[in-house]
């Protein structure tokens, strides 16, 4: 197990390396360099910068220099001081405006891929066990609607309806007082009371996937002989069920984790629009339209990142869950 | 004084499935008799249902098969206390009675050692499970019998073979694994379903004959189905023909080899090679096609192919299992009187 983990870890660099490569192109994009469009669009907001200060940035991000340095430069800020440069927009450095986007989404998509599996988990098996039954039925109706309904159309539904008959708005991630109140137990607690129905709302089309393949894969594995074994040694139907081909149905459950973050990344920058979400998703939109590069750069970077470790960490469970993998 | 009742008799069992295309009447009329510390043998060509007749032994049909009609007499004595007899047809599949049964008192493997063993968990895990579910014993105990369970079926190293996979096994090795499972509570009967037609000749014998050795063991009866008369000739007692669903003949193995009574017993014999025995001349394969399931012949199920039919009566009638005077031999035909 060490030496498979060891492996997965040195597989990573490359990919990891390559990530950078695309965040740093991104970043290198927009003719000219960066100093100048920062000049530009200082000018054009009709403010103006000193000559020092643009000599400074040449100076820090090696803007005279060959690209590779200029790389080397940009890399070794990041690993080592966590200097992510800075966003012409804001006028602030990138890293003080990311973090807070970058941790809510992780949040949004955890509590998103819990509430997935939750919901998937129990209904896939049903569904399976009881193939054709009316139950199996309505669940795959309910799921074609989850696949097929766009998420943003189902929030719009959702937030009128709270509001006419509960009278509260789910707007944003938290209630005005807590807004920009320090992290606390409450704002916790206030946060996790409105991320549920944004990540439910997310979580919809994943989940009716899941509980597709879940059922798909349960199917298969339930035809094995050593289902068969499991009952002729006398094991209760529902034990014999739920220790082996549930258990090897289990995969796509795993995977998940590796596939669902860039999926929220795309597919939630609409709902976080109409849900006002302060995640990734707009400032990431807004950053390329603006041609703000350093952050977009540094948001993909992250993302990117994070969804590496998120495959390495599925990959891990997937070969705790299934020695195949392990040994092979 | 030996018990001689025997340890199983089927009688005249139905399963059927229910498909939307029709009923496939998969055992229609199955009759055996498994005598205490004996093995007999099932033949029959492929989709005879050998194996859904033993499926239906254990309750293991599912939806949409069913046991149709018939008795599955189970015969079980308590260390103290009269014989139980219990009709296990009528027992609910997911039953606790019948759970009881499953891999405690009557015991199954399969084919595929490999695809009938949990690929991902451990052979010991899978062993000790069988144990304690029918037996009072910890877990640390439960694993001591597992090992000296696998090293009584042969696999060398027990103590480390225990925590390893299914797959990181030879087939000859998962073969003996899964005997070592199945054999694990003591069961009385072993029903064995094709064990050795996945392996190659030289595991094949080495399974069989251990086999018989743990029977001998164990004083239990196994019910052995097979493809390969070869096999029955060397190590089962007795031996039930399966044709189209209904046991056609039912003979000790001697009787059957010397002198087969039924046309498709018969006709089986020159069909197959028999181990040891020089071929008199050709193969001769069995004429024409099974038919198929959902449209059986009316009369005997054998009648199209069967070249001793008396016309308007066999393509009329179906024969009933009969004894035959004096032996303990039955016979499905009208050759053999009314
Ligand atoms: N689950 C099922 N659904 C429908 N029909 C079935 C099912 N299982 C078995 N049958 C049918 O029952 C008949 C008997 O099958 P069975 O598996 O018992 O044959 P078999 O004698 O074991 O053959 P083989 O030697 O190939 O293993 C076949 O016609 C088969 O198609
Ligand atoms: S009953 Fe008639 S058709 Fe059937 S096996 Fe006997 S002789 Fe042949
Ligand atoms: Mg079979």
């Amino acid at each position: 197990m060490l030496s498979f983990i060891f492996r997965r870890i040195l597989a990573m660099i490359p990919t990891l390396f390559l990530a950078s490569i695309v965040a740093f192109v991104i970043i290198q994009l927009p003719p000219g360099d960066f100093a100048t469009s920062y000049m530009a669009n200082l000018a054009a907001m009709g403010d103006t910068v000193s000559q020092d200060t643009l000599e400074n940035l040449r100076e820090a991000y090696g803007l005279d220099q060959p690209v590779m340095i200029q790389y080397y430069k940009w890399i070794t800020g990041i690993i080592f001081r966590g200097d992510y440069g800075l966003s012409f927009e804001h006028r602030e450095p990138v890293s003080s405006l990311i973090w807070d986007r970058i941790w809510l989404t992780m949040w949004l998509s955890l509590v998103s891929v819990l509430l997935t599996w939750i919901i998937a988990f129990p209904i896939g098996i049903y569904s399976a066990v009881k193939q054709y039954s009316a139950g199996d039925y309505i669940f795959t109706l309910i799921g074609f609607i989850g696949v097929s309904v766009p998420a943003f159309l189902v929030a719009l539904v959702l937030m009128y309806l709270q509001f006419k008959y509960l009278g509260q708005t789910t707007s944003g991630l938290f209630s005005d007082e807590y807004i920009s109140a320090a992290w606390s137990w409450a704002r916790v607690k206030d946060l996790l009371a409105h991320l549920w129905l944004p990540a439910l709302i997310l979580g919809l089309s994943g989940t009716a996937e899941l509980i597709r393949i879940l059922r798909a894969n349960l199917l298969d594995e339930l035809r094995r002989p050593y289902v068969i074994t499991a009952r002729a040694k006398g094991l209760p139907e529902w034990k014999a069920i739920l220790k082996y081909p549930v258990r090897l149905a289990l995969n796509p459950f795993v995977s998940t984790l590796g596939w669902i973050l860039p999926g929220l990344i795309s597919g939630s920058i609409i709902l976080s629009q109409v849900m006002n979400l302060p995640t990734t998703g707009p400032l990431l939109l807004r950053s390329l339209q603006s041609q703000d590069m350093y952050l977009a750069g540094s948001m993909i970077l992250v993302l990117s990142v994070a969804t590496v470790l998120g495959t390495f960490v599925s990959d891990i469970l997937l070969a705790l869950l299934d020695p195949r993998i392990r040994y092979q | 004084m030996e018990n001689q009742t025997p340890l199983l008799e089927i009688k005249g069992l139905k399963t059927y499935f229910f498909l939307d295309e029709g009923i496939v009447k998969a055992v229609e009329g199955a009759d055996i008799t498994v005598p205490r510390k004996s093995t007999v043998g099932i033949v029959g060509e492929s989709g005879c249902g050998k194996t859904v007749t033993a499926y239906s032994i254990l309750q293991l049909i599912e939806r949409p098969g069913r046991i149709e009609s018939g008795q599955i007499l189970w015969r079980r004595a308590p260390e103290n206390g009269p014989e139980e007899v219990i009709d296990l047809a009528t027992l609910k599949p997911n039953s606790r009675a019948m759970r009881q049964i499953r891999g405690g008192e009557i015991a199954m493997i399969f084919q595929e050692p490999l695809t009938s063993l949990s690929p991902v968990h451990t052979v010991g895990d899978q062993i000790t499970e069988a144990i304690r579910l029918h037996r009072p014993v910890s877990a640390a105990e439960a694993r001591e019998q597992a090992i000296q369970m696998l090293h009584r079926v042969g696999i060398p190293k027990p103590e480390q073979r225990i925590d390893t996979y299914p797959f990181q096994l030879s087939g000859g090795m998962r073969q003996r694994a899964m005997i070592a499972l199945s054999l694990s509570c003591h069961p009385k009967l072993l029903i064995a379903d094709e064990p050795t037609t996945a392996l190659d000749v030289t595991t094949q014998a080495q399974i069989l004959e251990l086999m018989l050795e743990l029977q001998n063991d164990f004083d239990m009866s196994i019910l052995l189905i097979t493809h390969n008369l070869g096999v029955v000739a060397e190590t089962c007692d007795r031996v039930a023909v399966m044709y189209l669903g209904e046991v056609v003949e039912q003979a000790d193995t001697a009787s059957l080899f010397n002198e087969p009574k039924h046309p498709y017993t018969q006709a089986l014999m020159r069909s197959i090679p028999i181990l040891g025995q020089r071929n008199r001349g050709r193969l001769d394969p069995i004429k024409g096609m099974v038919p198929d399931p959902y449209n059986r012949p009316k009369g005997c199920a054998f009648h199209p192919r069967c070249t001793q039919r008396i016309a308007g009566l066999c393509d009329q009638k179906s024969p009933l299992l009969q004894t035959l005077p004096g032996s303990d031999r039955a016979v499905r035909c009208w050759l053999y009187g009314e």
